[in-house]
Order: C-alpha cells, then sequence, then structure tokens
C-alpha cells in the first residue's frame, strides 16, 4: 500500500536521505525537499556525495568547494545551504588530524594514491562520507541548538544505496581498530535511528518501480528505514478515468471529438483531428502504464509506505520551478517539526 | 524567427546494410534506453539480411525475456521468432564470468584458482567501478575475435558518464599493474628513488596511515593478488589495449543515445567531443524518446477552446492534453537545437517514444522502423492518422 502525504513522525527526522533509480530526478526532488523543509525560517543542509555538481546545477551556481555554501533562501525566511563532499579530501583531511603530512598530502593525491586507497577499500570511502555528513546532522552552535534543523542527502543511487548505508558491513574491510572504528559506531547509530529516513524517487514506469521495491525489501534486510515514495514527473491526466482504457486501445470516438471541437469554436481539417486523437491514444497508453505501475508499488509493498508527488514540468527544472516543486512538497504535508534544540 | 537549420539525417538502413560496419556501439548517461535502442538496432540488421549478435548489460526483464535470455547467457544465443534471412543472437554480460574466463586464459589453473580464491578478486571482479566496462570491452574483443558475426551491436554499462566505457579500462589497467599496491605496502623497497624524493617522508607515513585505516591484512591481500597477477598482466593489458584499438578500425561506429533532456543531451555532446579528439568515428546521434507533436494546433488555441468548452468534455480533454503535448515538444526542440547548434555535423536520427514497455520482438521491431524512418514509420502515420477518414 502506499498513502498520500508526510506522516508526523517524518517531521522529526534529522536526516533525509534521498535515492532513486538514475534518470528518475533524485538530486531535483533532494533539492525541492531541502527548500521544502527549509520554509519557514528552518535552515537546511543539501549534502551530495558523489562528486558530480549535480547541487549547482540544480540550484544554477557555480561549482561547490569542499565547504558549505548558503544556496538558496527558502520562502519564510528560510535557507538552504549545500556541501559537495569530497571523498579524497574527506580522507586527506582525517589523515591530517591524526597524522602530519604536510605538503606530501598534495602529492600523493596528484599521485592518485588517495583515490587508489579508497578504492582498494570502497567500504573506506563510503565510511569517510557518511562521517561527514553524520557530522553535520548532529552539530550543534553555542546556543546548544543544532545548526541545521533538516539535512538532505543527495544519496548515490539505488543500486548502491544499500551498501553505502551500511555502515556495519563496510567497517568489515577495514581495520579492526583504529580512529575511523570509533566514530564509525556513532554513524551506525545514527543511520539505523528513527532521525533518519530514507525517500526513494521514482517515475510511474516498469523499470524504476522494480528497482523501488528491490530497494525496499534491501533496506528492510539491512535494517534501515524506508521513508517515503517521491514520485517524480507525475503528467497530469486529462481523460476521465472510464474512457482512458477504451482510448488506450485506440476506440475514440473521432466524431464526437470532432463536434466537440466544433461547439468549442474549433472547425479543424480531418487531418489535425485524426492528429489529435492519436494523441490522445498515446496519452491514454502512458496514462495506462503509469496507473498499472502504481497499483504494482501499492500491491507489492509489504509495509505500507507514504506517497508524496512531484508535478511534471512541461518546461523543465529551473530555479524558479524548484520553488514550485517545493511548494507542492509543502502543499503535501512536508515540513519539520518546531523544536530544534538538540537533545542533550 | 528563421527555423534552426535540419542537422544532416542518420541513415540507419544504409549503416545496417554496409557490410563494412562490423561494429557498433551504443553509448550514452543512465537511463536514454540504450539497452532497447541496441536490441533494436541489431534486430532490424538482421531481418535485413545480416548475421549479428548483440551484447546487452544490463536488460530490463520484459526486454531480456523477449529476447529468450535467462540468467546465464554469457554466450550468444540465437533469437527465434525472426521474419528474417539473417540471424540474431542475443548475449547478457556477465561481469563475473567473463573475469574468471580470462584469468584462466591467461595463468595455468594452479594460479588462476589461488587467484580466483583471494577476497581481494572478489571484491574487484564485482564491485570496482569500472570492472563492467572492462569486461564489456573484453567480451567484445572476444566476439570479434571468433569472425563469426556480420556485425556485433554493443551496449554500454549504466553508467553516470558515457565516456565511463572509454575511461574505464584504462583506470582498472592502472589499478591492476599493482604499482600502487606495492607501495603502500612495501613502501621502503618500491617505487623508485625518484618517486621517493618528491613525496619524501610523508609517503612512509601515509602508507602507515592507510594500512592502519584499512588493515594490515586488506593490504597484504591486495599485494598477493598483483604478486600472482603480475605474471599475466602482460598478457591482459595487451588484449585490453588490443580491443581498444578495434575500437578505431574503420568497421566500428559509435552511436550516441540521448534523450531530450538537458543532462542526456549534455553527457551526448562530451561524448562526441572525446570521440574525436580519440580519432574514433561516430556514426550519429539517435534522439530517443521525443514526443513529436502530431497535429498542427498552437497550445495558446487549444487551451482557449478548451475552456470554452461546455464543462469537461472529451473534447476539451484532448484539447489540453495536445497543448501539453506543445510545450513538451517546444522544450525538447529548444534543447536538441542547443545540441545541434553546437555541433551542426552530427547526423540524427530521432525516434518518438513508445508508451509502455517492450515486452516482445514486434516492440523491439517497432523501434527499429522508428529509427530507420527518423520519426513516425508511414504504416504508421496513414494508420494513425488515416483511421478515422
Amino acid at each position: 500500500m502506499t498513502s498520500p502525504g508526510w506522516p508526523a513522525a517524518f517531521s522529526g527526522v534529522r536526516l533525509h536521505v534521498v535515492s532513486g533509480k538514475g534518470g528518475t530526478g533524485k538530486t531535483t526532488a533532494a533539492a525541492a525537499l531541502a527548500l521544502a523543509l527549509a520554509t519557514g525560517g528552518k535552515r537546511t543542509l543539501l549534502i551530495e556525495v558523489e562528486g558530480r555538481q549535480g547541487i549547482t546545477r540544480v540550484f544554477d551556481t557555480a561549482p561547490l568547494p569542499y565547504e558549505e555554501r548558503r544556496i538558496a533562501v527558502a520562502p519564510g525566511g528560510g535557507e538552504v545551504r549545500a556541501l559537495a563532499i569530497d571523498a579524497e579530501a574527506a580522507l586527506l583531511e582525517y589523515f591530517e588530524m591524526f597524522y602530519r603530512l604536510g605538503m606530501a598530502g598534495r602529492t600523493l593525491r596528484r599521485m592518485g594514491a588517495i583515490e587508489f586507497a579508497t578504492t582498494l577499500a570502497p567500504g573506506l570511502r563510503d565510511v569517510l562520507l557518511t562521517g561527514k555528513v553524520k557530522e553535520c546532522v548532529t552539530r550543534t552552535g553555542r546556543d546548544g541548538r543544532y545548526v541545521y534543523d533538516a539535512v538532505v542527502l543527495d544519496a548515490p543511487p539505488t543500486g548502491r544505496v544499500v551498501t553505502f548505508l551500511d555502515v556495519t558491513r563496510a567497517m568489515a574491510d577495514l581495520a579492526k581498530a583504529g580512529p575511523i572504528h570509533s566514530q564509525a559506531d556513532g554513524v551506525v547509530q545514527l543511520l539505523h535511528s528513527p532521525q533518519t529516513a530514507v525517500h526513494l524517487v521514482t517515475l510511474l514506469e516498469d523499470l524504476p518501480v522494480t528497482e523501488t521495491l528491490n530497494t525496499v525489501r534491501e533496506l528492510d534486510a539491512a535494517d534501515l528505514r524506508a521513508g517515503a515514495l517521491i514520485i517524480n514527473k507525475v503528467r497530469e491526466q486529462w481523460l476521465p478515468d472510464r474512457s482512458v482504457a477504451p482510448a488506450a486501445d485506440g476506440r475514440i470516438d473521432t466524431a464526437r471529438v470532432r463536434n466537440g471541437l466544433a461547439a468549442a469554436g474549433l472547425d479543424l481539417p480531418a487531418e489535425v483531428v485524426d492528429g489529435l486523437v492519436a494523441e490522445t491514444v498515446e496519452h491514454a497508453v502512458r496514462v495506462a502504464a503509469e496507473a498499472a505501475a502504481l497499483a504494482r508499488l501499492d500491491s507489492e509493498l509489504a509495509e505500507p509506505m507514504p506517497r508524496l508527488e512531484l508535478p511534471h514540468l512541461l518546461g523543465g527544472v529551473d530555479l524558479g520551478s524548484l520553488y514550485e516543486l517545493a511548494e507542492a512538497l509543502v502543499a503535501q504535508g512536508v515540513h519539520v517539526r518546531q523544536t530544534s534544540g538538540a537533545s542533550a | 524567427m528563421s527555423p534552426p537549420k535540419q542537422p544532416p539525417p542518420l541513415k540507419i538502413d544504409a549503416m545496417l546494410d554496409d557490410a563494412e560496419t562490423r561494429i557498433l556501439v551504443c553509448c550514452g548517461s543512465g537511463g536514454v534506453g540504450k539497452t532497447t535502442t541496441s536490441a533494436a538496432l541489431a534486430m532490424r540488421a538482421a531481418e535485413r539480411g545480416r548475421k549479428v549478435v548483440v551484447l546487452t548489460i544490463d536488460p530490463a526483464r520484459r526486454l531480456a525475456q523477449a529476447l529468450g535470455l535467462g540468467e546465464l547467457s554469457n554466450e550468444p544465443r540465437r533469437v527465434a521468432g525472426l521474419d528474417a534471412d539473417g540471424e540474431l543472437h542475443a548475449m547478457m554480460l556477465d561481469m563475473r564470468r567473463t573475469f574468471d574466463e580470462m584469468v584462466y586464459a591467461h595463468a595455468d589453473p594452479d594460479r588462476a584458482e589461488k587467484i580466483i580464491a583471494t577476497p581481494f578478486y572478489q571484491a574487484i571482479s564485482s564491485s570496482f567501478s569500472g570492472t563492467q566496462e572492462y569486461m564489456a570491452m573484453e567480451k567484445l574483443g572476444q566476439l570479434a575475435a571468433t569472425g563469426h558475426w556480420d556485425l556485433i551491436v554493443v551496449d554500454t554499462p549504466p553508467s553516470r558518464s558515457a565516456l565511463d566505457f572509454l575511461d574505464a579500462p584504462q583506470r582498472m589497467s592502472d589499478f591492476l599493474d599493482g604499482r600502487m599496491i606495492r607501495l603502500l605496502s612495501a613502501p621502503a623497497r618500491a617505487g623508485g628513488r625518484g618517486l621517493r624524493r618528491i613525496v619524501g617522508a610523508g609517503f612512509q607515513l601515509f602508507a602507515k596511515a592507510v594500512s592502519t585505516v584499512i588493515g594490515g591484512a586488506m593490504l597484504a591481500d591486495a599485494s598477493a593478488f598483483v604478486q600472482a597477477f603480475d605474471t599475466m598482466f602482460g598478457g591482459f593489458r595487451e588484449r585490453a589495449t588490443a580491443t581498444y584499438s578495434l575500437l578505431r578500425s574503420p568497421g566500428t561506429a559509435f552511436l550516441v543515445v540521448a534523450t531530450p533532456e538537458p543532462d542526456a543531451l549534455r553527457e551526448a555532446a562530451y561524448f562526441v567531443d572525446r570521440l574525436s579528439t580519440e580519432d574514433m568515428p561516430l556514426a550519429g546521434l539517435i534522439l530517443n524518446r521525443t514526443h513529436p507533436v502530431l497535429a498542427r494546433l498552437s497550445a495558446a488555441k487549444a487551451r482557449d477552446a478548451a475552456d470554452n468548452a461546455n464543462g469537461p468534455t472529451l473534447a476539451a480533454a484532448v484539447l489540453r492534453l495536445h497543448a501539453d503535448r506543445v510545450e513538451l515538444a517546444e522544450r525538447e526542440d529548444r534543447l536538441f537545437s542547443r545540441f545541434a547548434g553546437a555541433h551542426p555535423e552530427v547526423a540524427v536520427a530521432r525516434v518518438p517514444a513508445v508508451a509502455g514497455d517492450i515486452a516482445n520482438l514486434d516492440g523491439l521491431r517497432e523501434i527499429g522502423a522508428r529509427l530507420a524512418a527518423d520519426g513516425y514509420p508511414e504504416h504508421e502515420r496513414s494508420a494513425a492518422l488515416g483511421a478515422a477518414r
């Protein structure tokens, strides 16, 4: 089952992980979520970890350095900051804390040694990235309050996200003791707590739905909490429900369409009417396929999941339309709970 | 405003029929429909009389079923049900098996077993980021070496960037040549004096830090792997180089697949530029899943009329969905003309979106027909548009 809306429990979540199959609009959805959560005077942080500068493309800004930057102002005085975590920089930073590498660090990076180390133990990369995420989530200011009301992580795609979040498993690759180990324990705790939710972005198409269902099962097996389904690019359905199935089969009463057009003041040549009818058939086939995909989600999910919808923007996504998407999320109930003090 | 200059058409049938075309590589960023396009091209070539094999990477379940591919199809299998003089064979890349076979081919059985048993090999053969690309190239090399096929159509792994297909094998090669592993596991002895002078004592510290973090056992394991691998590495690299040069040979053509979306077109543009610097032959761009307007009526006029209609009639619904389609098509044209403006020489075939999934060979044949027609094929145009007349 899926049910529309944002459950009350989600407003207390501090880390919103957003994943999805490639091409579903994961980064756009994460950006819209960060903006929605910041609405009404909150501060959120949007993090990306794959070195692809997707955030800057969505917000149309210059590439992000490895530091937190304000990237957008939210309606009602909130703000979104962004951070692109660079695994190699994070590793170097980490080593710097424990060993003085000095200039050698940069040389090693140029040689590819850092990339090599993270390749050798892919878990290391993930542990470093999630470690930095945790630091942002739990960071408090001088007043003892959390610096961020919520953190949104634009996570790796569904194929890799569970491995990425399964820090316990990643740690098995690494040394049994040492500085990273003690830090990782805290990360594991955060990721498996009710403070974290993993939202999955999908389109109502066969392949993304299949991958979403698989990922929900994998998350469950890894004892991670699935959050909401974010259905992206939901298109307007203009045909009445009862007309969809016959139209998808090519059964459209052309005479009725022609008369209706005439009644609306349009006297169109036959080939234009035929074109309109052909477009209507395609529209109906798509609507029927989307309904079938949604029905699959409804019937194949073992546990009910909340569902949020983002409209398909005909003109594409730019900064202005990102606000539209955020507004749509707010209208569906997305918000952060008022109290933002760090519990002692 | 003058209409934008039209790009040269990509003549799919001429390309498929040309006996000189031996390898077609379909590249593009993830989610643009490379696998389906590869299969449709292969099928069309087979139905036009050639003996074709298509190497798919990760087909959707129903497409795999349509091609008769089970889970373990690391070797080509003939696809039944074609209207053809030619033959279509299909296979699905099994990256792990391909890697294992390669190890067996280059090392004596004892050593091969030993290599395959190391946890490090297990990790690298299943999860290293370039493995899939490397193995796709290896498989392509094998298929080409048999001399069995008129045409090999290759799908490429679903990476974010189309460039990965060209870059990953080199990265993998660098990784496997073991210089770094030797440096890290025995920094005092390896690397040469020159390198040690550059990074100085910092390197020793780094190596120590790395082994503290990822564990001495992991490094030792990696190092054992590399030593065992060393003797076969020459053959390994030679082979990768040979396959890479196959991609440059005159019988090879690249097709870049993109949807009319900014990200996909940007990736396509990077890839086109890269092919030209590498002297690799680009056949053209396949602009996949377009939504051409089928009725000449402006969006504004359609919406006005819909507002004038008496309530939510069928005609009003038809007008509104048409208006949406016009806007979508305009956006797609705008995005594409940006690409075409920067790459006016690239030939293009547009493939209108097929609603729903491809579940059988008829679906593939339909895509093939759209590819060849650069839009809707004649039979469909008359069927769809002539129905009411």
